[in-house]
């Protein structure tokens, strides 16, 4: 172990691998940054330059780039209020309301520190106990699946701050819009209007560039030159240190959003777009000031994108340990190990042991070099909240136009992007938001799926009703949905009541509710 | 003398110049870019094959070879693009068998019709095999049959996808032992792995890739190679064990209907020079994969051989 560390450290800071890993990492920034380019294709297109190095080399530059990725999405989240990766969605909700206010830089450097510190945490996790998560990923089945999804769709009590009705509707939405394509289980055909393209279903980054990028264009448009009211960033003094004083002073916070990183990594299909939604809703729960929360709160930020950078070392553990990716860019590198021929499972960390440790520890480097690059490029990423507004809507409408396209090399797409666009601009003229839409779209398969296969498996078992609810982990799961469901109206009762009367006795706080 | 030599030299200056010409003008094609669209996302088996051909391909070839991805609808989406390409052979696609046989007859519409890609060359098979965890009880595969047997229904098997290679192999499983079972599909081999080796399925049918990367955890009981596979030499084939049924998902490459012979040829034979390069097929036994080589010829008469043998099959169920 200690002659592996030493190992791993020695080929990290050897000068080709360092670069590589820069290189990776910078590259990964970038691919971040532009919505419609993934971590996962990005990587992909890495694999064959990695064939002709040695595979420490090459996994090093393919962990830099995945990480890369994850510190780089939250910027046009914070700038232009577009999510670079679907991990960002929840980055939106506070990035750019902080950036209106011309505390652009801020939100990035609490971008850089969460993400620096979901990643250390996450890489402590794979370094230690992997094995032991690997096997407690395994026990979600299909049942667990479904609950989850439902636990996700609970979300939308918080996202739907104002009206419950319209969020319940947007969900809906989303979910429906989920269902076009082959259906997951059965093969049918639906929604497709005779339209074979549409087979492929509605790609979630169409969905996403329609739904934020373009409604933002409109309304930029709409307010005018003149009228656009967006803080001009100034540069201030010190906002590095009083961000991160301010972050590390909510540990907890901090820590509980690492760890539901980690977590739903784990479980195969869930990534970023789901641990950093749950996370950014747990933080609004525990906060004291849940009110705060979607008008520029720096905790909002936190949650988010300590969750989605965690998630990356979460979505290795399955792979490293079992041979299961977590996580499709996961996928990727899975392949390319399997490329220089080492098989994941124990080989992996015996016989190429050395190679595994290497490619663990690098994370450490990646993160910090990568937070070095976004806090301080942070006031360079600002200035870009300066563009004067009839530059910058151009150049969103253009990007939202090549990154619907590149994501399948689909027309198709780029013509969907622009119906969500008009339909998202539409529905946020009537009160409706785009957070919930997009949380039924990505939940809908999975409830689909956990639902039909819980139930196949129900019926072969002889009885239903005890795969969906007496499996321990299910339990878990349903009594959770249940109090994410309670939370808002007990806590809508508690107000009223100190409202009566000072003296209201506290209600007793649930359990713990980190533990799925 | 001088003037001889001079003379000579400029001769073969000039017979070089000529046949170099000449077999520039023979060759033809390649002479720009060939686009190879991958039908399914990044990352995925098909994808890594092309990733590891894509070096060797420009090196024999001449040209670059774009990997580009369409993916969606299983593949249809890419197979449906390819098939309304001009057929010049500067557009390939990677063609997956069962699925280009399955999806057009299933679908009604799938956007392409299984002739309207001409095979080039297949490079690769992963048999399905059957499989139970190291825990089971089930140590062969008739204690399987037997089981299911006695308590139809309640043995589940995970597979991916409806109307896919294993869900075939399932419903032919079912037919040759007379038995039923429950199929349960799920959208991946990620998914399927991990509800069966958590335990929350009986069988799984997997390919022969994801058998031997597990193999420490579980038991196969029956392969869908025609002969043992040399990387999982203890595991008896379907046919040993007297049910006649190979199941397997193929890889290879297609073009568009209407492509001229001798550049489906120039292409094939890129392809199978790799297929037959001895370091790559140790490399796929050792992950896993049956390395194959067939050219156009009988590429096309293997799949005509399995659309009849799904034909049967689809129409069975169809009947239920």
């Amino acid at each position: 172990m200690i002659q592996n560390f030493l190992f791993a450290v020695s080929q990290i800071f050897a000068p080709g691998n360092f670069l590589l890993l820069v290189l990776g990492g910078v590259g990964g920034i970038i691919v971040g940054c532009l919505p419609g380019l993934t971590a996962t294709m990005a990587l992909a297109l890495l694999v064959p330059f990695t064939f002709t190095m040695p595979a420490e080399s090459g996994l090093i530059m393919l962990g830099g780039l995945y990480v890369g990725a994850m510190f780089g999405d939250a910027i046009p989240a914070t700038l232009i209020n577009t999510p670079g990766t679907p991990s960002a969605i929840a980055t939106t909700f506070d990035g750019y309301p902080l950036a209106k206010r011309g505390l652009a830089q801020h939100a990035l450097i609490a971008n850089a520190f969460s993400s620096l510190f979901g990643g250390i945490v996450g890489t402590i996790v794979l370094l230690t106990i992997s094995p032991l998560l690997a096997e407690l990923g395994l026990k979600f089945g299909p049942p667990e699946y479904f609950w989850m999804a439902i636990f996700g769709l609970t979300i939308i009590g918080t996202l739907a701050s104002d009206s419950i009705l319209k969020g319940l509707t947007a969900g809906g939405l989303g979910l429906l819009l989920s269902t076009v394509g082959i259906s997951p289980i059965a093969g049918d055909v639906r929604f497709t209007f005779g339209v074979p393209s549409l087979q492929a279903g509605i790609d979630l980054m169409v969905a996403l560039i329609g739904f934020f990028c373009i409604p933002q264009v409109l309304e930029m448009v709409e307010a005018g030159v003149k009228k656009y009211k967006v803080i001009d960033y100034r540069p201030q003094k010190g906002v590095v240190s009083r961000v991160i004083k301010q972050l590390i002073t909510k540990p907890v916070l901090m820590i509980r959003s690492s760890l539901l990183g980690v977590l739903i990594g784990i479980i195969p299909g869930a990534g970023g777009n789901i641990a950093s939604l749950v996370s950014y809703n747990e933080a609004v729960r525990w906060s004291k000031h849940p009110e705060e929360f979607g008008k520029g709160n720096i905790e909002g930020i936190a949650a988010t994108e300590s969750a989605n950078c965690s998630v990356v070392q979460g979505s290795l553990i399955p792979m490293l340990t079992l041979g299961i990716p977590g996580s499709p860019a996961a996928a990727v590198i899975l392949g390319a190990l399997l490329l220089h021929g080492m098989r994941p499972g124990s080989e992996l960390y015996t016989t190429f042991g050395s190679i595994t440790y290497t490619f663990i520890i690098s994370f450490f480097v990646a993160v910090i070099v990568m937070f070095l690059f976004t806090a301080l490029g942070s006031r360079l990423f600002a200035k870009m909240v300066s563009v004067p507004l009839q530059h910058l809507a151009p150049m969103v409408a253009f990007l939202s136009i090549i990154g619907s396209f590149a994501i399948r090399n689909s027309i198709l797409d780029v013509g969907m992007m622009l119906l969500f666009g008009i339909t998202g601009y539409v529905l946020h003229k009537l009160g409706f938001q785009s957070g919930p839409l997009v949380l039924g779209m990505i939940m809908g398969p999975f409830a689909e799926q956990g639902l039909v296969q819980s139930l196949l498996m129900g019926r072969a078992r002889g009885s239903v009703m005890a795969m969906m609810f007496s499996r321990p982990l299910t339990l878990v799961l349903v009594f959770l949905c249940g109090i994410s469901i309670a939370w808002p109206i007990v806590m809508a009762w508690r107000k009223k009541a100190n409202l009566k009367s000072e003296s209201s006795q506290t209600l007793p706080q649930p359990d713990d509710l980190r533990g799925q | 003398m001088q003037k001889v030599r001079f003379t000579a030299v400029f001769a073969l200056v000039g017979l070089l110049v000529l046949t170099l010409g000449l077999g520039a003008m023979a060759k033809g094609f390649p002479d720009k870019p060939i686009t190879y669209i991958i039908p399914f996302d990044p990352g995925g088996q098909s994808d890594l094959e092309a990733r590891r051909q894509q070096p060797i391909l420009e090196n024999l070839l001449g040209v670059p070879v774009v990997i580009t991805y369409k993916p969606g609808g299983g593949g249809s989406v890419g197979w449906a693009e390819l098939a309304a390409t001009k057929p010049t052979g500067y557009v390939i696609s990677g063609n997956n068998i069962p699925h280009i046989i399955l999806q057009p007859m299933q679908r009604g519409n799938a956007g392409y019709k299984t002739e309207d890609l001409e095979p080039v060359a297949m490079f690769q098979t992963t048999p399905i095999g059957l499989a139970v965890l190291k825990s089971s009880p089930f140590q062969t595969l008739d204690d399987l049959v037997n089981y299911a047997h006695d308590n139809p229904g309640v043995i589940t098997i995970a597979g991916s996808g409806t109307y896919s290679g294993h869900h075939f192999a399932y419903l032919q499983l079912q037919k040759l032992t007379g038995t039923s079972m429950t199929y349960i599909p799920f959208t991946g081999a990620a998914p399927q792995v991990t509800a069966f080796l958590g335990g929350h399925t009986t069988a799984i049918l997997a390919n022969s890739n994801d058998l031997v990367q597990h193999k420490d955890r579980i038991r196969v009981l029956g392969f869908g190679s025609a002969e043992r596979f040399a990387g999982l030499p203890d595991v008896p084939t379907f046919k040993e064990l007297g049910y006649n049924m190979t199941p397997s998902i193929d890889r290879g490459v297609c073009v568009p209907m209407g492509t001229p012979a001798d550049v489906v040829a120039t292409l094939a034979d890129a392809f199978l020079h790799i297929a037959n390069d001895p370091k790559i097929q140790q490399q796929m036994v050792e992950q896993g994969f049956v390395p194959a080589a067939l050219g156009p010829k009988e590429f096309k008469d293997y799949i005509a051989e399995k659309t009849i043998e799904y034909a049967e099959l689809v129409r069975e169920l169809d009947m239920k």
